[in-house]
C-alpha cells in the first residue's frame, strides 16, 4: 500500500473527488463511444497520426478549447470566493492551487496552443506551401503539447496541483515550503509542452524562410506570416532558457539540488531572473501573432491597404528585441538597487512606442475604409481601446519607483488581464470567426457571435477595472480572503459579476459551434469575407495538398490583385504532388513522454529508465526508417480540383 | 526526389536545404541553452556554501586529455565530411568512426571526472557552485553521449546505402552538431577550468 500512498491528494475535498468520478466517467464514455461507433481505426488513420498542418492546427483547437473551460472553471472559482469578504467557499490552500493551474493553463495549455492552433491552419496557406517544412515534427510537437497538458490536468486528482503560483518562485516553490508533488507536475509537464514548442519554433522559421510561393519577397509575406516569423524567432530563443530553469528546478526538487534553495549557496533570484527572461518575451510570444491577426482582418473588412506596412514591419521586429531587455519589471521591488531598475524602466516604457506605432496604423488604415462590421471586425474593434488601457497601465508598472506601490496588488492582475484577454483572447476568437469558414466549410452565426463579442468585451471591463481601485486601494494579489473593513468587498463583487458575463460569452461561443454546424449554410463561396491573402485562393475544404498549382505572387495582396486587376495566380499545369506520409510515432513517442513526466513527479525511478529507453528507441526508429512520402498522381489531381468546383485561376 | 548535381550532396534536394537550416536554428535553440548555463554558472560560481571550490578540485591533467581527444575528433569528422564529399564510402566510414571512439574517450574521461568529484565531496547536492558546475558539463557530456548513438547509426547507414542524397544529408547535419559541441567545450575549457584554476 506504502507505493499507492504517494498518489493521495494530499488535500481533498469533496469538489476534487467528484471531478474524479467525472474524469473517470468521461473517459469510459469517450472509449465506449468510440467502441460502439467503431472509429478507432478512424481516429487512428485520420487524425492520430495525421501529419497534415490543417489537421493539426484543428487539434490545437480543440485542446485550446477545452483547455479554456479549464482554466475558465479556475477562474470562477476564484472570483466566487473573493466576491464577498471573508467567504468560505474555498480555503487557502484550494485556492493556492486554482490561481496557480488557472494561470498555467492560460498561458501555457490555453493561449498557446490557441496561436499554434491557427498558425498552424493559416501560414502554409498563406504563403503557398503544401506544408510545413517538417510535417512530421509538427506533429510531434502538437503531441507534445497535448500529453504535457494531459500530466498537467490530472494533478489535482493524483496526488495534488501544484500551488506556488504560475511564477511558481523559489524558495516557496522548493521542497521545503511545496511538499506535495504539485510543483514537480509544474516542472515536469512545462517542460514537456515546451518541447513540442520549441520544436515548432524551428519548423515554422524554416517553413516561412524557404518555402514562400514564388514572388512572394519577404517583404510581400502577409502580416500574420510576418508576425508567425518574429513569434517563432522568439521562441527558439526564450524557450531555451525556460527548459534550463525548470530543469534546474527539477534537480533541486528531485535529487536535492541547491540551485534556488536559501541553503549551500543557493540563490532564489536565480529563478526568477531566468524566469522572467523567458516570461516577458513569452508575452510578446502571445501578443505578436495577435496583432498580425489584428492586421489581416482590419484590412479585409475596411477594404483598404493595411497602413504602413514597412512600419509594421519594423514594430514587430523591434518589439522582439525589446522583449527580451525588460524583464527586471517584474521584480523591481526584490532587491536590485536604483541603477539597474532605472535602466529597465526605460527599456520597458520604449516597448511602447512600436506598440503605439501599430495602433496608429491600424486606425489610419479604419480612416476613411468602408467598414464593414462583422464578428471578426468587432473583435478587432474592441481590442484597441480596451488594450490601450493595459498597456498604459503597463507603462505605469514600468515606472520602478511607482511601481512599489502597484506591485503584486490587484492592479497589476488588472494591467495583464487587460492586455492579454483584449490582446490575445480577442485575437484568436476573431482569427477563429474569420478562419473558420475555411476550416471547416460553414460560417459561423453573426448574430450569435455578435452576442457574445458584447458579453466578452462588456465583461472583461466589468471584471477587471474595480481591480485597478481595489489594487491601489492595497489589495494584495493572491489573497484568498479579506475582511469586510478594508472596503474591498464591493470591487471583487463587481469583479464576479464581471466574471459571470465572460463566462456567459464563452458559453455562447460553444452554443454558436453547436448551432452553426446544425444550422448553417454549407453552400459558402471559398471567399465569403471577400478577402485578401492566399489562404482564401484555394478551395474549401482545403484539399490535403492546399494548392493543386503553386500559386505565383506579385505583391503583398496577391489575392487581391487576382480578384480585382487581373493577375493570374495559377500559371502551368497540374503537375504530380509530393505529399508526406502519415505516421504514429509521434503519438507514441509523446505519450511515452507522459509516462516518463509521471514517473519523474512520483520518483518511481524504474518506470523512468524505461520510458525513456522507450524514446530512444523511438529516435533510433525514426533514424533508420526511410520515408519518401507518396506522390498524388496528376489525374487524381485534376479529379479533386474539378470535385470541389474546378480549376482556380 | 529532385537532384540537383550542381551542389554538393547534402544541399542536393529539396528537404536536404530544409534540414540544414532546421538544424542551424536548432543550434540557435542550443547556444541559448547553453548560454543560460554558462550565465548561471558565473552567477553561482563563488557560492559554493559548505562544499570545495572550483580551484580545489579541478585537475589539469584529465582536462586537458578531454580537450584534446574532442578536439581532434572535430578534426577527423571534418575529414570524414570532405571524404563523402569525394563520394569515398571507405575513408568516410574510417573517418566516422574515429570520431566515435574519440567521442567515446572523451566520455570515458569525463566520467571518471565526475566519479572523482563525488568522492572528493563535491556531489550534485553540495552546493549551488556543484550543482551549476555538474549540470553544465553533465549537460555537454550528455550531448556528446547522445551523438554518439546518433553517430553510430548513420555509420550503420552509411555502411549498408552507401553515401546518399540522405546519408550525405545526415552526416553533414551530424558533424555541425559535432563540432558545435566542441565549440561549447572549448567555452568549458576556457572558462569553467582555466578560470577556475587561475
Ligand atoms: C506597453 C506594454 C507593456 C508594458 C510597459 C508592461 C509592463 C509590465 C510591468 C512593469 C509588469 C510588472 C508589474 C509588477 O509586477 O509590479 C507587467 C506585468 C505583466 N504583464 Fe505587462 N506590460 C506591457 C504589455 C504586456 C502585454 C502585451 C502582455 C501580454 C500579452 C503583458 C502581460 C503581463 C503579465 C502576464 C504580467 C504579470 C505577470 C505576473 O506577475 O504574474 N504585458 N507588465
Ligand atoms: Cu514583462
Amino acid at each position: 500500500m506504502d507505493f499507492f500512498d504517494r498518489f493521495a491528494i494530499p488535500h481533498p475535498s469533496p469538489v476534487i473527488y467528484a471531478s474524479m468520478v467525472a474524469i473517470a466517467l468521461t473517459l469510459v464514455a469517450i472509449v465506449a463511444g468510440v467502441t460502439y461507433t467503431k472509429k478507432w481505426g478512424y481516429l487512428w488513420r485520420e487524425w492520430l497520426t495525421t501529419v497534415d498542418h490543417k489537421r493539426i492546427g484543428m487539434m490545437y483547437l480543440i485542446s485550446a478549447l477545452l483547455m479554456l473551460f479549464r482554466g475558465g472553471a479556475d477562474a470562477i472559482m476564484m472570483r466566487a470566493q473573493t466576491a464577498l469578504p471573508e467567504n468560505t467557499l474555498l480555503d487557502s490552500q484550494h485556492y493556492n492551487e486554482i490561481f496557480t493551474t488557472h494561470g498555467v493553463v492560460m498561458i501555457i495549455f490555453m493561449a498557446m496552443a490557441f496561436i499554434m492552433a491557427l498558425m498552424n491552419f493559416v501560414v502554409p496557406l498563406q504563403i503557398g506551401a503544401r506544408d510545413v517544412a517538417f510535417p512530421r515534427l509538427n506533429a510531434l510537437s502538437f503531441w507534445l503539447y497535448f500529453w504535457g497538458a494531459m500530466l498537467f490536468n490530472i494533478s489535482f486528482v493524483i496526488g495534488g496541483s501544484p500551488d506556488a503560483g504560475w511564477t511558481s518562485y523559489f524558495p516557496l516553490a522548493g521542497n521545503e515550503f511545496s511538499q506535495s508533488v504539485g510543483t514537480n507536475y509544474y516542472m515536469i509537464a512545462i517542460q514537456i509542452a515546451g518541447l513540442g514548442t520549441l520544436i515548432t519554433g524551428i519548423n515554422f522559421i524554416v517553413t516561412i524562410l524557404k518555402m514562400r510561393a514564388p514572388g512572394m519577397k519577404l517583404m510581400k509575406m502577409p502580416m500574420f506570416t510576418w508576425s508567425a516569423l518574429i513569434t517563432n524567432l522568439i521562441i527558439v530563443f526564450a524557450f531555451p532558457v525556460l527548459t534550463v530553469a525548470l530543469a534546474m528546478g527539477t534537480i533541486d526538487r528531485l535529487f536535492g539540488g541547491n540551485f534556488f534553495t536559501t541553503t549551500d549557496g543557493g540563490m532564489d533570484m536565480l529563478w526568477a531572473n531566468l524566469f522572467w527572461v523567458w516570461g516577458h518575451p513569452e508575452v510578446y510570444i502571445l501578443i505578436l501573432p495577435a496583432f498580425g491577426i489584428y492586421s489581416e482582418i482590419i484590412p479585409t473588412f475596411a477594404r483598404r491597404n493595411l497602413y504602413g506596412y514597412k512600419s509594421m514591419v519594423a514594430s514587430i521586429v523591434l518589439i522582439s528585441v525589446l522583449s527580451f531587455v525588460v524583464w527586471v519589471h517584474h521584480f523591481f521591488t526584490m532587491g536590485q538597487g536604483a541603477m539597474v531598475n532605472s535602466i529597465f524602466s526605460i527599456t520597458t516604457m520604449a516597448i511602447a512606442i512600436p506598440t503605439g506605432i501599430k495602433i496608429f496604423n491600424w486606425l489610419f488604415t479604419l480612416w476613411k475604409g468602408k467598414i464593414t462590421i462583422t464578428v471578426p471586425m468587432l473583435y478587432s474593434l474592441g481590442f484597441i481601446p480596451i488594450f490601450t488601457i493595459g498597456g498604459v497601465t503597463g507603462v505605469m508598472l514600468g515606472m520602478s519607483a511607482a511601481d512599489y506601490q502597484y506591485h503584486n496588488t490587484m492592479f497589476l492582475v488588472a494591467h495583464f488581464h487587460l492586455v492579454i484577454i483584449p490582446g490575445v483572447v480577442f485575437a484568436m476568437l476573431a482569427g477563429l470567426t474569420y478562419w473558420w469558414p475555411k476550416m471547416f466549410g460553414f460560417m459561423l452565426n453573426e448574430r450569435i457571435g455578435k452576442l457574445s463579442f458584447w458579453l466578452i468585451s462588456i465583461g472583461t471591463c466589468v471584471a477587471f477595472f474595480p481591480m485597478f481601485i481595489s489594487g491601489l486601494d492595497g489589495q494584495a494579489r493572491r489573497m484568498y480572503t479579506y475582511s469586510e473593513a478594508t472596503g474591498f468587498g464591493i470591487w471583487n463583487m463587481i469583479s464576479f459579476v464581471g466574471a459571470i458575463m465572460l463566462a456567459a460569452g464563452f458559453v455562447t461561443i460553444v452554443y454558436n459551434i453547436y448551432y452553426s454546424t446544425r444550422y448553417a449554410s454549407r453552400d459558402i463561396s471559398s471567399d465569403p469575407w471577400d478577402a485578401r491573402s492566399l489562404e482564401w485562393a484555394t478551395h474549401t475544404p482545403v484539399p490535403d495538398y492546399n494548392f493543386a498549382i503553386t500559386p505565383q505572387v506579385n505583391s503583398s495582396e496577391a489575392f487581391w490583385d487576382s480578384k480585382k486587376n487581373g493577375h493570374k495566380l495559377f500559371p502551368g499545369n497540374y503537375k504530380e504532388i509530393h505529399m508526406p506520409n502519415n505516421s504514429g510515432v509521434p503519438f507514441i513517442m509523446s505519450a511515452i513522454f507522459f509516462v516518463l513526466g509521471f514517473a519523474l513527479v512520483f520518483s518511481i525511478w524504474i518506470l523512468a529508465v524505461i520510458a525513456l529507453l522507450g524514446i530512444f528507441a523511438c529516435l533510433a526508429h525514426r533514424s533508420f526508417e526511410q520515408d519518401h512520402g507518396y506522390h498524388i498522381p496528376v489525374e487524381e489531381v485534376k479529379e479533386t480540383e474539378e470535385k470541389l468546383g474546378g480549376a482556380r485561376q | 526526389m529532385k537532384v540537383d548535381q550542381t551542389k554538393p550532396l547534402e544541399y542536393s534536394t529539396e528537404q536536404n536545404n530544409l534540414n540544414i537550416l532546421g538544424f542551424w536554428m536548432f543550434l540557435g535553440a542550443e547556444i541559448m541553452l547553453f548560454a543560460t548555463l554558462f550565465a548561471s554558472y558565473f552567477t553561482l560560481e563563488g557560492r559554493t556554501g559548505s562544499g570545495p571550490s572550483g580551484s580545489e578540485i579541478f585537475e589539469i591533467t584529465p582536462v586537458i586529455f578531454e580537450t584534446f581527444i574532442l578536439l581532434t575528433s572535430s578534426f577527423t569528422i571534418g575529414l570524414g565530411v570532405h571524404a563523402m564529399r569525394l563520394m569515398n564510402k571507405k575513408a568516410t566510414i574510417a573517418f566516422f568512426s574515429i570520431t566515435l571512439l574519440l567521442g567515446l574517450a572523451f566520455v570515458g574521461f569525463e566520467v571518471v571526472e565526475f566519479f572523482t568529484y563525488i568522492e572528493e565531496g563535491a556531489a550534485l547536492q553540495t552546493s549551488a557552485f556543484t550543482s551549476i558546475l555538474l549540470s553544465t558539463l553533465g549537460t555537454h557530456g550528455a550531448h556528446v553521449t547522445f551523438g554518439l548513438f546518433w553517430g553510430l547509426f548513420i555509420l550503420i547507414q552509411i555502411k549498408k546505402r552507401g553515401i546518399t542524397p540522405e546519408t550525405a544529408n545526415k552526416s553533414f547535419i551530424f558533424s555541425l552538431y559535432w563540432h558545435f559541441l566542441d565549440v561549447v567545450w572549448i567555452f568549458i575549457f576556457s572558462f569553467v577550468y582555466l578560470k577556475g584554476m587561475m
